[in-house]
């Protein structure tokens, strides 16, 4: 197997073991950066001189028996989080010539456990949307089709690891950015419970739901990269305060399971995605795990809650965006961005402020005390995690609710604050993966693992790679 | 509904132009009407949520750690001057 089709653990042991060094390990993928990205795109900025200087120093580690839990492993990390002395953007010309002073949480850990920083990876500008395509530098392309979007807003992430340019990639979601580009580029995606991991140093978007997590070949990788992200950081107050399970061990104690499946979440979705879907059940049933029909509130309710809280939220967090301590002014902000500002800025204005934001502050009460009522019932709930496959590139333009309408199915729980994962489980014929969502209560995150390793010890999808 | 965009515009300090507030004036029409499907919900025995975490007073300790230095924190800026960021003028002199 060539070395860049390896997992993060597999990886650890070959560089253990001495069958590759890391800076053969990150030559590698930086070879296949400069090959690929004309094509691919997915970053904005490649940290080609320090990731070489890094590998050969995680080299030295290894070699005196120093190493930790991610030395010598090459990583690329969405540009929306802060990485000391290394442009960030956040895929905006706003902060186009931005060097952060100091690192994001998420950043600072990887870095203590060895990580190997390959580059900054393309989003949505300021990750708002669901195609890459707002990124003021450009579109990424999906790699099993690069006609095709990869989704977003962590799409860069998503088609940098499918692409074999990276061993694991971190993203951040805020409803969907994690889950929906895994779903259309194949890989895994893990959307922690909000606070399970610190928002610290993540450029902010929508406050109240904005959570960081790793996108990865395996449930292991995710299992692996969440314990060493997972905890409570005393810069962001909103992080939970209960000490992480310990995923990797919890992945292999077997026990069988109740899933959850609901009709609302299969209307209206691809016919080949419902087959799929419902395939990869039936896997998960054989393996003893029960399925149970659930009612849940209409997913459709929570475009329209997400759409208010995500705009207010974003005019709040982009007025900050002066020009005076950091970045250009506020005539950079792209369209989208200046839609959202606008539509959050008018939604929290006097005279309007009930009829919006309080209103969606309560059908988000509602949808957060209907997945109670469901948890109560099942161990994880399952779906699909997008209702179509990739899309062509162009079809976000002109369509300013584009990214709720692919985001429907993971809009709910991001809104209870919940945590999920897209798991591949097929191709379309047209040859775009496929997603399937597993869903568990806040603090669920060892459910969800479980049930998805479940599913994915039995089936070989990761074998499947993109032609590029 | 219609929403007045040069206001809204002015609140939330973002320039637009003629052309923009046309496109804009109908987008965001659209989108209010989309999300005005929350009135078919019966929320008058509903409390808000503004988080899901459930915490609540999460303090520290007041004691003074590591910050970033001053050089650092004016390393991005266009305009400093002895240590300070340097702002536009807000307010006109009396002539």
């Amino acid at each position: 197997m060539d070395i860049h089709s390896l997992t993060v653990i597999e990886a650890k042991e070959g560089l253990k073991k001495k069958k590759f060094s890391s800076l053969e390990l990150t030559k590698t993928f930086l070879d296949r950066i400069i090959k690929i990205e004309p094509k691919l795109h997915a970053f904005v900025t490649v940290n080609e001189q320090n990731a070489l200087s890094e590998a050969k120093n995680a080299d030295k580690l290894i070699a005196d028996g120093k190493e930790k839990e991610l030395t010598g492993i090459p990583f690329s990390i969405k540009d929306n989080f802060l990485t000391k002395g290394i442009r960030t953007t956040a895929s905006s010309k706003v902060l186009d010539d931005f060097i952060p002073p100091y690192n994001a949480t998420v950043v600072s850990k990887l870095i203590d456990a060895g990580i190997v920083l390959l580059g900054k990876t393309n989003m949505d500008a300021w990750a708002h949307g669901s195609s890459t395509e707002t990124s003021d530098y450009g579109a990424t392309r999906n790699p099993w089709n690069t006609e095709k979007l990869p989704g977003g807003s962590s799409g860069g992430a998503a088609a940098s690891l499918a692409a074999d340019e990276c061993l694991a990639a971190i993203g951040s979601e805020t409803a969907g950015s994690i889950r929906q580009p895994s779903a259309w580029c194949g890989t895994v995606g893990f959307k922690p419970t909000y606070g399970r991991v610190s928002r610290y140093g993540v450029i902010a978007m929508g406050s109240s739901l904005d959570s960081p997590g790793p996108i990865t070949k395996t449930v292991e990788d995710a299992a692996f990269i969440l314990q060493i992200l997972a905890g409570k950081d005393p810069f962001d107050a909103t992080t939970l305060p209960s000490k992480p399970e310990n995923y990797i061990v919890n992945l292999k104690k077997a026990r069988k399971m109740t899933i959850g499946i609901s009709d609302d979440y299969f209307n209206g979705v691809d016919s080949e995605i419902v087959k799929a879907v419902n395939e990869a059940l039936e896997v998960l049933q054989k393996a003893g795990h029960k399925i149970k029909k659930i009612k849940l509130f209409d997913p459709k309710y929570a475009i329209d809650v997400y759409t208010i809280l995500q705009r207010s939220e974003v005019s709040s967090n982009l007025a900050r965006y002066d020009g005076i301590r950091y970045g250009n002014d506020r005539t950079f902000f792209g369209e989208e961005a200046k839609r959202r500002i606008m539509l959050g800025t008018y939604a929290l204005s006097a005279g309007y402020y009930d009829a919006y934001y309080k209103k969606a502050q309560k059908v988000r009460t509602l949808i957060i005390q209907d997945f109670n009522k469901a948890f109560e019932q099942v161990d994880v709930i399952i779906g699909p995690t997008t209702p179509t496959t990739a899309l062509n590139v162009g079809s976000s333009k002109d369509n300013p609710m584009f990214g709720e309408l692919m985001d429907v199915l993971v809009e709910p729980s991001s809104i209870a604050g919940l945590c999920g994962i897209n798991m591949p489980v097929g191709f379309s014929k047209e040859g775009m993966p496929i997603g399937m969502q597993i869903m568990g209560p806040q603090h669920g995150e060892e459910q969800v693992l479980y049930a998805a390793y479940q599913y994915e010890k039995q089936t070989d999808w990761r074998k499947e790679k993109p032609n590029i | 509904m219609k929403i007045d965009v040069t206001h809204t515009a002015k609140l939330a300090n973002i320039k637009v132009s003629e052309q923009e507030k046309k496109v804009l004036s109908k987008q965001l029409d659209d989108t209010l009407e989309h999300v005005g499907r929350l009135k078919e919900i019966d929320t008058s025995k509903v409390e808000g949520t503004n988080e899901v975490t459930n915490l609540t007073n999460v303090w520290r300790e007041d004691e003074v750690n590591p910050s970033i230095s001053q050089k650092e924190a004016l390393m991005n800026a266009k305009r400093s001057y002895n240590g300070f960021f340097v702002v536009s003028a807000i307010l006109e002199e009396n002539s």
